[in-house]
């Protein structure tokens, strides 16, 4: 199961690296999601923090938020593209007729996903590091914050992808199925954000808990009922 | 193509559709009569016999209508919904996954009709249609949620392959149903403290007669309603066969030169 995983995610991202979508279209739309959003949210408006009393930029106060969002909008890009690179010829029946196991291909799907999301976390989150000017209060919880959430929107997405694999409607469908799953998951995100950029960190170890929790349930189904999923596509 | 249906097929159709003229039986008359009147005398109580409460006044009223709504849709329908969905992936039962859909789009309407009558009750209690509060934003993230459900079920696609995704997906829905909700809720309570909750509030005794009223009145309707549409979608479902049949028929009653001009 492993080695047909890491067969598929090598494909696929081989793929991604040949054909350039990624670095020339996904993270650049990532980017030019956050400088939309400071259209959206005048920059020069100030509020008061909650503790301190010192005013931040409303966009310096929402910019987790913010981060989460162009990246949940990437992500549904990158998912369309996983999928529409199988859906020609139909690929996915022949990597069962190949022999490849279903859970093998969902962990293979889902692992291309989390690298494409983290190279692309790094360039938007870098971005919004200085498009909105954050501090950083626990880089550690960041990193723990961005893992499970990388994990769990792509366990998550790879399965929904899938249900909307093969079909005509899929552009549109895909998202439908997977933003309000995924609603918890930018809820999620965004405390444990705030929480690891503003402080104080006790709250935001909680929601990563939960984050990992969520990441969890998603490999199990995922790998649980891929066959299905596949078997009649 | 012009051809002649052979004989037998075709008055097998007409006397399908001669026999079928409603998807009423004795069972659903009775349930709709009951269903009504179950409304009507609801909507006596409701509006005229129990009184207005103390602090919320005459909104109070919408509770009769908006948490049996509620009710109905979030434990009964997507209830269902979840088990017609694992029986269909345990043995293939077309009746379990007409049932689950079924449920499913009976119980979007009713959530539907929690959210409106949720936003109704909020403008005099909060003076305001929408607020942040965690029932109402879960609800609505758990409408979309089954709205995707429902979007599968219409896919144009193969019938047992729509089924099946159909089926996983309902099971999912079900377990992101309790995680929205209870995201939602820890999101809020962080935050702020629980708002208004109707349950803490004490109900008199015509108050809660209302409310049980309420909640029967309404399973009922849904009852009703699900039947009625579990009927069409086995209806659909057995036309679509015998519409196979018969193109099959059809082609093989013009035997094998028919068949090739048919194919030209």
């Amino acid at each position: 199961m492993i080695e047909h995983a890491r067969l598929i995610a090598a494909k696929d991202l081989k793929i991604e690296w040949s054909s350039r979508v990624l670095t020339a279209q996904v993270i650049p739309f990532g980017v030019l999601v956050l400088v939309l959003f400071g259209f959206g949210i005048p920059p020069d408006r100030r509020v008061l923090a909650s503790e301190g009393g010192a005013s931040r930029s409303l966009l310096e106060q929402a910019s987790p938020g913010l981060f989460w969002l162009a990246v949940l909008f990437s992500l549904l890009l990158a998912l369309n593209r996983s999928f529409a690179v199988e859906a020609a010829d139909g690929n996915l029946d022949a990597l069962r007729l190949a022999g490849f196991d279903p859970a093998g291909v969902f962990l293979g799907k889902s692992g291309a996903i989390v690298c494409e999301l983290l190279v692309l976390e790094l360039v938007v989150g870098t971005g919004a590091f200085l498009l909105y000017g954050p501090p950083l209060h626990d880089a550690l919880q960041l990193c723990a914050v961005v893992v499970t959430t990388t994990l769990a929107m792509s366990f998550a997405g790879t399965l929904y992808g899938a249900l909307g694999a093969g079909l005509r409607l899929r552009d549109t469908l895909v998202p439908l199925l997977v933003l309000p799953v995924l609603a918890p998951v930018l809820l999620a995100a965004t405390r444990a954000t705030e929480s690891a950029l503003f402080g104080p960190s006790s709250e935001g170890w909680a929601w990563v808990g939960f984050l990992g929790a969520f990441a969890l349930l998603y490999l199990g189904a995922g790998i649980l009922s891929f066959g299905s999923l596949l078997e009649e596509s | 193509m012009t051809t002649e249906i052979s004989p037998e097929p075709a008055s097998k159709t007409t006397t399908m559709t001669d026999a079928v003229t409603s998807t009423g039986s004795k069972v659903t008359r009775v349930l709709g009569a009951l269903s009504l009147v179950s409304i009507a005398l609801l909507l006596a109580f409701g509006l005229l016999v129990s009184p207005p409460e103390i602090a919320q006044g005459d909104s109070v009223r919408l509770f009769y209508i908006h948490v049996p709504s509620a009710i109905v849709c979030l434990y009964i329908a997507f209830s269902i919904t979840l088990v017609g969905s694992i029986i269909y992936l345990r043995n293939q039962s077309t009746f379990w996954d007409l049932m689950a859909g079924a449920a499913a789009e009976v119980g979007v309407v009713f959530l539907g009709f929690t959210l409106v009558t949720g936003m109704l009750w909020g403008k005099p209690t909060w003076g305001t249609y929408w607020t942040w509060d965690p029932r109402l934003t879960s609800t609505a993230v758990s409408f979309v949620l089954y709205l995707g459900y429902l979007a599968v079920r219409r896919l144009d696609m193969d019938p047992v392959a729509r089924s099946k995704r159909a089926a996983i997906l309902g099971i999912i829905s079900f377990a992101n149903l309790i995680i929205i909700r209870y995201s939602v809720a820890w999101w809020r309570s962080l935050h702020q403290g629980q708002t208004l909750d109707p349950r803490d509030t004490q109900l008199d005794n015509t108050m809660l007669f209302s409310f049980v009223l309420g909640v029967l009145a309404l399973t009922m309707t849904f009852a009703w309603l699900v039947i009625h549409r579990f009927r069409i979608a086995w209806l659909e479902h057995q036309l679509e066969a015998q519409q196979l049949e018969l193109a099959i028929a059809e082609r093989t009653s013009q035997g094998p030169t028919g068949l090739a001009h048919g194919g030209a």
